[in-house]
């Protein structure tokens, strides 16, 4: 389930629409498809700036599903505290050879 | 229409089919699309890819797409779109599971999964793949549409339908002309919430009606030897468990369309609309009294022009065409050759014990294929497995094979004779686990692993229940045990019908388990009850098997894990799961 | 707004009134069921035509006793999800036997255009920025009905096909 984000570091997560592939809102507001170059917003106006963006790119017909999580800063990268989040990020844990975690080292 | 994958003629001596020149498919008891309903498939999916169009061009927004994209069964999961494609009552021809091979192959990664509504679902589409990937299915007479959304769903029912010995009437033909109404319904398509129909035509239930929005028990009178149905209303899974209450005891046959029109309108008029998880019929029934809600139900029939949705006879015996038997033989009840198998082959035998069902005809049998390898996931299947099952669909049981709502396939009339050697090719491929019926025979929804509104995983303690239980001896000794695991409270595990139920809950941020106990899916349909205080990930497979050592040490010669908890009840069961703790 | 008949916009003499404006004394206009029964009388008086509008959680019965004085009924969809005035068309029709004008109207998608007219529905209110080719489209995108319902082409249902092996005319 979503688990609605509460803490100051957030990460803006969407669908892209026309493949349905997991992405983040990365620096310069470019798309990404990991999860550790999300970009982090700090603060409850960087988060709302950050979310209205992505909204409109939703009304650009470029993604689908934004919506807000909690992360923290890794040395590995951004990293999502929700175990739902992570898992966005990887694949199924029981395909291994599927999804995200196929294509790179395991977040 | 282009038939890229036509079925291949095996050589085989003894099957009618060939001998015949026909496909090999061509007694498999699909319903077989004529013009109209060809007509109307390729519209759909033009319909479709004009709406992805309009959709990618910005005309429509998400919101008003997603109950489309649903309506043909194309969901937005965690990590990609997926699409769920109907099996009408679970029923597949050898040329329809090539053709699904084809898809997993083409256009997504390998593998599909059976679910416990009969579907297949496909993880992995694009969206721009979808309109032609529904053109490959239409080829082949199949569809998404009405797998999901808020209308009424693929109708479900027995997998033995047609061939089992304890069947009265075989529902097959009904289940088909409700499909037919149902689709496209101009009323009934934006209703308050998902709305699923189930039917069986045996007095054991294997169709678990009676968790269903609408439960038909098919019957026949018998003083005047018509045909009708026991209708059961408002029953669900889901957050908040009902099992249905009865309607009616008896709608005749030609009664049966007017009666559910007279039902989904009083549902679509009063169902809650002001909150998603109130607006099942189960609730309506429910906060407003079974006796009113039946009383509206009569008063809306008494009036409906009832005329107008007689099910004359001529479509019956129409349709009934499509589900004849197939030119089964006149064989000796005794296979020789199947009871010299047994004997020298244990595994085999093993096999014979849990995976077949007696089949009306002598010399025949019900085979059950298990897609619950140990270790596997429960429902998968790659695309090499499905050739392989179609090839051996049509060698040995008419080129036809069905889905059952636990997830595992089913050859409906195998020859005696021929089971050893489909055992063995079935074997080879991965494909011939003797656990049908048993502890590792677990129902788990696809959960944190694919599932947007999951808790926890479920597969994965599906897999590790499995393998704790690996032993096949183990197992056949403790006899008939239902597992069933969902990941959140929506139950699509259907853990509140599970002798042992698992729902995954979120704990602060951790995935953590309840056990449910009691409950059954059969004629005897019960809801199950949590025993107590959740598990961790680790914790749940040991609290597994602390429950089942504790039916070990309790049964009583005979019994089987639901029986021996009828007899006993509960607390021996809590007190072994949280004495110690 | 613009409404549609048929996929076509049209001339609409109707006037759709809000509780708080004045009644105009002359033209067809459509008023609320709470104002049809308050004031009912004033408004029969008028010679031109009268159309009421209902809520979706407003059904048929509502208006039964009072449909010879009605030329037109107005369906609202809130939300084009809640599907109530689907039904509220079809007993109109089917258990009322209301032969005038069914409109619908609020939020309506095209992709519900030919549904609606299978309930009985004549004609869409669709908001300007929302006109465009898809309305004609969607009535022509699927030729084939698997039920009996209402509309123009319909009284049967390709079920019945397997009768004669055709499907009646
Ligand atoms: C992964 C995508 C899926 C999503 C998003 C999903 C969503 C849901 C939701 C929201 C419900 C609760 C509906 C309600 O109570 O009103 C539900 C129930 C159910 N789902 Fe799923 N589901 C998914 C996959 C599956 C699968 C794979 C199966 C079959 C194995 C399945 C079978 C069912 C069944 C049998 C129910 C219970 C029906 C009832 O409440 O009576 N679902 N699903
Ligand atoms: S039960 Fe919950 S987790 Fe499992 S598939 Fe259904 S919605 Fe997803």
């Amino acid at each position: 389930m979503l688990v609605k984000a509460k803490g100051t570091q957030q990460s803006v997560a969407a669908s892209r629409l026309l493949d349905g592939e997991a992405v983040w809102l990365g620096a310069g507001n470019i798309w990404v498809e990991d999860v550790a170059l999300a970009a982090v917003f700090d603060g409850a106006d960087a988060i709302a700036e950050a979310l209205a963006f992505a909204k409109a790119e939703e009304k650009r017909q470029i993604v689908v599903d934004v919506y807000p999580l909690d992360v923290e800063i890794t040395d590995q990268g951004t990293r999502p505290t929700h175990l739902r989040e992570r898992l966005k990020g990887i694949g199924p844990t029981v395909r291994r050879d599927l999804g995200k975690q196929a294509r790179q080292p395991a977040a | 229409m282009t038939e890229m994958t036509g079925p291949t003629p095996m050589p085989d001596t003894h099957s009618p089919a060939i001998r015949s020149n026909q496909p090999a498919d061509a007694h498999a008891a699909v319903y077989r699309y004529d013009e109209f309903d060809k007509t109307f498939i390729f519209e759909r999916v033009e319909q479709f890819r004009a709406q992805v169009e309009r959709r990618l061009k910005g005309e429509i927004t998400e919101e008003e797409f997603k109950p489309i994209r649903l309506m043909n069964g194309l969901y937005l999961q965690l990590h990609a779109y997926m699409l769920r494609v109907a099996v009408p009552y679970g029923m597949l021809s050898s040329t329809q599971v090539r053709r699904l091979a084809r898809i997993a192959r083409v256009y997504d990664k390998g593998y599909g999964h059976f679910t416990t509504r009969q579907n297949i679902q496909f993880n992995w589409p694009k969206l721009e793949d979808v309109p032609t990937i529904l053109r490959e299915l239409a080829e082949v007479d199949m569809h998404a549409i009405q797998t999901s959304g808020n209308c009424i769903r693929n109708v479900t029912t027995d997998q033995f339908c047609g061939a089992a010995a304890d069947e009265l009437v075989d529902p097959r033909v009904y289940a088909e002309i409700l499909r037919q109404w149902s689709t496209l319904h101009p009323e009934f398509t934006y209703l308050p919430r998902k709305f699923k129909i189930a039917i069986t035509g045996s007095p054991n239930d294997r169709a678990a009606v009676q968790v269903h929005d609408i439960g038909l028990i098919a019957k026949k009178d018998e003083v005047t030897g018509r045909v009708g149905f026991t209708v059961y209303v408002g029953g669900g899974q889901g957050r908040t468990p009902y099992l249905a209450v009865k309607a009616r005891d008896f709608v005749p046959v030609e009664e049966i369309i007017g009666y559910l029109e007279a039902i989904l309108r009083v549902y679509n008029q009063l169902g809650r609309r002001d909150n998603i998880y109130k607006a099942r019929i189960k609730i309506t029934v429910n906060e407003m009294g079974a006796d009113k809600f039946i009383g509206l139900i009569e008063e809306e029939y008494a009036r409906l022009p009832r005329q107008k949705f007689y099910v004359d006879p001529a479509i019956v015996d129409a349709i009934q065409t499509h589900f004849a038997p197939p030119p089964w033989l006149d064989l000796p009840a005794v296979s020789d050759s199947f009871e010299a198998a047994k004997q020298a082959d244990p595994a085999f035998a093993r096999w014979t014990r849990t995976n077949l069902t007696a089949h009306r005809t002598p010399g025949y049998a019900i085979a059950t294929i298990s897609l619950k390898p140990i270790g596997g996931i429960p429902g998968d299947i790659e695309a090499d497995q499905m050739e392989t099952v179609a090839d051996l669909a049509d060698l040995y049981s008419f080129g036809e094979v069905r889905v059952t709502h636990e997830q595992n396939l089913v050859l409906a009339h195998v020859r005696q004779d021929d089971l050893y050697p489909l055992w063995q090719a079935l074997d080879a491929v991965g494909l011939g686990t003797a656990n049908a019926g048993l502890i590792s025979d677990i129902i788990a929804c696809p959960g944190l692993d694919y599932c947007a509104l999951a808790n926890t995983r479920s597969i994965p303690v599906a897999q590790r229940i499995a393998e704790r239980f690996s032993d096949l001896d183990r197992q056949h000794d403790l006899g008939e045990l239902k597992i069933k695991i969902s990941g959140c409270i929506n139950a699509c595990g259907h853990h509140h019908v599970g002798h042992i139920g698992i729902l995954g809950v979120d704990k602060k941020g951790d995935e953590f388990f309840q056990i449910l106990l009691g409950g059954d899916a059969g004629t005897n349909a019960a809801l199950g009850e949590i025993v107590g205080p959740g598990f961790d990930y680790d914790g749940i497979i040991d609290a597994v098997e602390t429950v089942v050592n504790t039916f070990v040490k309790l049964r009583q010669p005979g019994e089987i894990f639901i029986q021996t908890l009828a007899r006993t009840g509960h607390a021996p069961f809590k007190e072994a799961l949280y004495a110690r703790a | 707004m613009p409404v549609l008949d048929r996929g076509l916009p049209i001339d609409d003499r109707w006037t759709d009134l809000a509780d708080d404006q004045e009644i105009p004394a002359e033209g067809a206009i459509i008023v609320s069921l709470e104002r049809w029964r308050a004031e009912r009388d004033a408004l029969t008086a008028r010679r031109d035509a009268i159309g009421v509008r209902l809520k979706s959680n407003q059904l048929a019965t509502e208006l039964a006793a009072d449909l010879g004085a009605l030329s037109l009924v107005a369906l609202e969809f809130p939300k084009f999800r809640d599907g109530r005035a689907f039904s509220a068309a079809r007993e109109l029709r089917e258990r009322f036997d209301y032969k005038g004008e069914i409109r619908a109207f609020g939020h309506i998608i095209p992709d519900q255009y030919l549904f609606l007219t299978r309930v009985g529905v004549d004609t869409v209110v669709v908001p300007a920025d929302r006109v465009g080719p898809a309305w004609a489209h969607a009535l022509k995108e699927i030729s084939v009905a698997f039920q009996p319902a209402l509309g123009r082409e319909d009284g049967t249902s390709v079920l019945r096909r397997h009768l004669k092996g055709t499907v009646p005319a």
